[in-house]
């Protein structure tokens, strides 16, 4: 059963058509890759799906609801998460603040309730609070829990913005490049999580990755992008020996 | 050195993060209450003052140091509180109506200053503030029929259920209560969505749109809340002067709002209050010293404005935190003695290290 579609959209900067044309499902419950070149269009379908820009063409569906004009700050409420490939957390917020603003779209007291912090807003906070130590414990951030992200390690970073996306409670996620900037070690850990994510949380992953083991280890199907077209699409193994893959990256004879 | 057992997740929640906290808070509100007994008018007066500027300094802050939206139209703000609480009163409205009406009308101006600003950020932003100032300074000028024009506005004496707020006490007691009131609701605001929507807009707008932050309602919101307890300010502000001229809202004062939150530390609530200790009390004593100073330099025009912008170039390069973050550190130079560490304040910059978790 498909949780996610995209169906024939297109997007173009100028005369560059940077997404022509792509379609794909992706299934409850799978780990979708999106891999190719740089310049390919794999983080602007991030951007599309995250409705940053709006697609020239095409629809886009989840859960079999048309979300091609839902607004930006509407997506996260529907039950899609992210993350960024150049980590885009609070930087001044703690990890915990962090986590809680995860939580923003789960938030249904009012400014006024607030302004004067009823008991309501305190019981509400409580939950909040408790799903943040969840997601803490499951990636074992409990000593980092008050320090500001600016004051954090690299690597520490993209796990927190990893838990940041989970706090929303999404039924997909979307993760742009998760291993970029990480050492090998951390990228197998990285590895180990998207499992976890995928079979006790049961959330549908859609990842752009570079690192082919990674992509390897997870994914439950490959889709390769280049000039913004599908070239490939199928199992690991079948698309990296896709012969247009393996023309896209290491060149050869058009 | 005080480790913080935590076992309850409503601790976080506290306004204060322990009892020595609340001992302290207590105390400091107990001498204020206590010091118009115990000092003369002048000073007191000074001191509402500094309450008044605290005020508008707070509203500021939620602005500026945490949704990270530059004002320097706020003096505007504190002219429209001042010129609706004098307005109204001189029509009959009793006081307790006009304060937080003023406040009111004031966070309707800011929300609607804030919609059409949305796109902009930093410089374009503090460029249509400083606009929209130097607008509501012109119609307070022109629009005599109401403001009085450059002739000026007598303040009527305030009433509070029959009592007349009067004298230098009367307006620092006002003050006092009002500023503990608005740091109330900026703590409360910071502890609950709102802020945080508020910090996540300040750090990255693309991210915090992706978690469900509705841009335009929450940069609106910040804007209005701001203007709203400036305005607040503003309707004691006109009784403080008890003479409302329409020149006193230029963006001088603004830049003093400005240095206000800068000096004071961006970020934090205490810093707002100690900037408006500092930006109050700075002329004073110059105005003391000079008499002191040699002749050449205590005459010499332009010393306060060149002395304000010298304080705000050294505290920008040298301590980005403000005085509340250099009171941070002596604290916790006392706290760690003799243990104190070179790097414990040092930020991280290196983005290439990674380190292991468990």
């Amino acid at each position: 059963m498909s949780i996610f579609a995209a169906n024939e959209i297109a997007i173009r900067f100028g005369g560059i058509r940077a997404v022509d044309a792509v379609s794909f499902e992706v299934n409850q419950g799978e780990v979708f890759s999106i891999i190719g070149p740089n310049g390919a269009g794999k983080t602007t379908i991030f951007n599309l799906i995250s409705r940053i820009y709006q697609p020239s063409a095409g629809r886009l569906f989840f859960q079999d609801h048309d979300i091609t004009d839902v607004p930006a700050y509407r997506i996260a409420g529907l039950g899609i998460a992210r993350t960024f490939q150049n980590i885009e957390l609070f930087a001044n917020a703690t990890l915990l603040q962090n986590l809680l603003i995860g939580r923003h779209c789960h938030s249904t007291v009012g400014v006024l309730s607030q302004l004067v912090f009823l008991p309501a807003v305190r019981r509400e906070e409580l939950k909040h609070r408790e799903k943040a130590e969840e997601v803490i414990a499951f990636l074992g951030l409990e000593r980092y829990r008050d320090t500001l992200i600016a004051n954090l390690p690299y690597g520490v970073r993209k796990v927190v913005e990893l838990g940041r996306a989970l706090c929303i409670e999404p039924k997909l996620l979307l993760l742009d490049e998760p291993s970029s900037g990480l050492n090998v070690e951390e990228t197998e850990g990285m590895g180990f999580w998207i499992e976890d994510i995928k079979k006790d949380l049961g959330i549908t992953v859609i990842m752009v990755e570079h690192d082919m083991n990674l992509v390897r280890m997870v994914s439950d199907r490959v889709m390769a992008l280049n000039y913004g077209k599908v070239i490939a699409l199928g199992t690991p193994d079948e698309v990296q020996n896709h012969p247009e893959v393996v023309r896209a990256y290491i060149g050869g004879e058009a | 050195m005080r480790y913080l057992f935590k076992t309850d997740y409503r601790q976080d929640m506290k306004l204060w993060r322990h009892r020595g906290d609340l001992f302290w808070y207590g105390l400091l509100v107990v001498v204020l209450l206590l010091i118009p007994r115990m000092l003369g008018e002048f000073y007191i007066g000074e001191l509402g003052g500094v309450f008044i500027f605290a005020i508008a300094g707070v509203g500021l802050m939620l602005l500026a140091g945490y949704t990270g939206l530059i004002s320097l139209g706020n003096a505007a703000f504190l002219g429209i509180g001042a010129y609706t609480n004098s307005v109204l009163l001189a029509r009959g409205v009793p006081f307790l109506i006009t304060l937080p009406v003023s406040g009111l009308f004031t966070a309707v101006f800011g929300a609607a200053i804030g919609l059409p600003t949305l796109r902009m950020s930093g410089l374009y932003l503090a460029i249509a503030t400083l606009s929209f100032g130097s607008i509501v300074g012109t119609v307070f000028q022109k629009w005599d029929a109401v403001t009085g024009g450059f002739d000026g506005f007598a303040v009527p004496t305030p009433y509070i259920f029959g009592v007349p707020i009067e004298g230098a006490n009367g307006i620092y007691y006002l003050s006092l209560a009002v500023l503990i009131f608005v740091l109330w609701l900026s703590a409360n605001i910071l502890r609950t969505p709102l802020g945080r929507a508020m910090v996540a807009i300040r750090d990255s707008e693309v991210s915090a749109q992706s978690m469900g932050i509705h841009l335009a309602r929450y940069k609106t919101f910040a804007f209005a809340i701001s203007a709203g307890m400036t305005g607040l300010a503003g309707a004691l502000f006109a009784h403080y002067v008890r003479f409302l001229a329409p020149d006193a809202f230029d963006v001088l004062l603004s830049v003093q709002f400005v240095t206000i939150v800068f000096v004071g530390g961006l970020g934090s609530l205490h810093g707002a209050v100690l900037g408006a200790i500092f930006v109050r009390l700075l002329p004073q004593a110059i105005a003391i010293m000079r008499d002191e100073l040699p002749f050449g330099i205590g005459r010499m025009p332009g010393l306060e404005p060149s002395l304000f912008g010298l304080v705000l170039v050294f505290v920008i390069l040298f301590e980005p935190g403000g005085m509340y973050g250099r009171w941070i550190k002596v604290k916790h130079w006392f706290q760690a003695y003799p243990l104190k560490r070179r790097t414990a304040f040092r930020r991280q910059k290196s983005y290439a290290r990674s380190e292991r978790l468990r």
